[in-house]
């Protein structure tokens, strides 16, 4: 019982404090393996690597990977919904406010600003991904082009740009299938 | 009630099908909550995902909680929120208890590189879409480099930067060099 009462003290606390994603929580997480020894840190870096590959935002899949490693199903279903608590009471009040003041002048010409720094900050996250992706990383730490990936990346912008209704879900099943079939 | 039932829905559907973090949902947003509910535009989406860069909590939940509070208020909010958590913590728990050696499993290795093909395929057409839509003038220009540069060569926290690209969208409209 102490155990489940310190994860939702602990996620509560990573919630309100990680400022920036998924991410930014894994100082946190590193935290709390070390003062609870819940975890080790390979334990850890497993948890992080599962939570990269399932569906689902990563910040939320380590909570639940922390939280069942706990506390079991309970464990992982507390975790998540104590990390995910602060942000909801935060947007909500945020979201009132911003209703009030989104068409004053002042807010408009922040937010003229903020618009394209955005667009900046999704390239920065997904270029890693891009890296890992369409990149073979050899051993000398050189990257190398993959050609299979390179080559399925074509395929598929084309196909979205000749088919532009076709949904998200579609090209992922679709590129998941010929991953296994061709042996990505 | 129909209304709450096809957020919690929706956001379940996004949840399910976002491999990586909330940034790479934007495709599920897109296409989702923006071209079929119309639940807001791509316009109040990026203010959302600014706004959830600086304030506590996933980019993801942060976006999930701002649509659902719009619609419904605190309630939407939940409503959507435990939509998109969902599916992790159903997923997270069946591997941490069935599946030990999930990470090692070949078919799960090749399908995982193909699904980030697709990931990065839809990622350039959600950018490329975002780019035509806002980088409209030397002022948005001149933001989005120095962002870019920033984010990716140096450490500054993302919240330094949302501030700082914030007073030049204010220094430029003034100068109307930006609009």
């Amino acid at each position: 019982m102490s155990e489940i009462i310190s994860l939702i003290i602990e996620f509560f606390k990573t919630g309100l404090f990680a400022v920036g994603g998924g991410l930014a929580t894994i100082p946190f997480l590193t935290e709390m393996g070390e003062k609870f020894g819940w975890f080790t840190v390979e334990e850890l870096s497993t948890m992080i690597a599962v939570s990269e590959s399932t569906p689902g935002p990563i910040g939320i899949n380590m909570a639940t990977y922390v939280g069942y490693d706990v506390g079991g199903l309970f464990g992982g279903l507390i975790a998540t919904l104590s990390l995910v608590a602060p942000s909801v009471i935060v947007i909500c009040i945020i979201a009132n406010y911003f209703d009030r003041f989104k068409d004053s002048k002042l807010v408009k010409e922040i937010f003229n600003g903020l618009k394209p720094a955005v667009i900046a900050f999704i390239i920065a996250a997904t270029l890693s991904l891009f890296i890992s992706t369409l990149l073979n990383v050899g051993n000398n730490g050189l990257g190398f082009i993959n050609f299979k990936t390179c080559i399925l990346l074509g395929i598929l912008y084309l196909f979205m740009m000749k088919f532009p209704k076709l949904h998200p879900i579609f090209v992922i099943v679709i590129a998941a299938i010929v991953g296994i079939i061709f042996k990505f | 009630m129909k209304l709450l039932w096809d957020l919690y829905l929706t956001w379940f559907k996004m949840g399910l099908f976002t491999f990586g973090g909330g940034y790479a949902m934007l495709p599920m947003i897109q296409k989702e909550v923006i071209d079929k509910h119309h639940w807001a535009t791509e316009e109040e989406i990026m203010n959302y995902y600014a706004i959830g860069q600086c304030t506590p909590g996933i980019i993801a939940v942060n976006t999930a909680t701002f649509v659902g509070y719009y619609l419904k208020g605190v309630v939407g909010g939940v409503i959507a929120t435990l939509g998109v958590i969902s599916p992790s913590v159903i997923i997270i728990t069946v591997i941490a208890a069935l599946i030990s050696n999930f990470m090692e499993i070949e078919m799960v290795k090749h399908a995982l590189l193909g699904i980030n093909v697709a990931v990065c395929a839809l990622m350039i057409k959600s950018i490329s879409g975002l780019w035509k839509k806002s980088i409209k003038n030397i002022g948005s220009f001149t933001v989005f480099a120095i962002a870019l540069l920033l984010s990716v060569l140096t450490d500054i926290s993302t919240v330094y930067l949302v501030i700082l690209s914030g007073i030049l969208g204010v220094v430029l409209s003034r100068m109307k060099v930006i609009r």
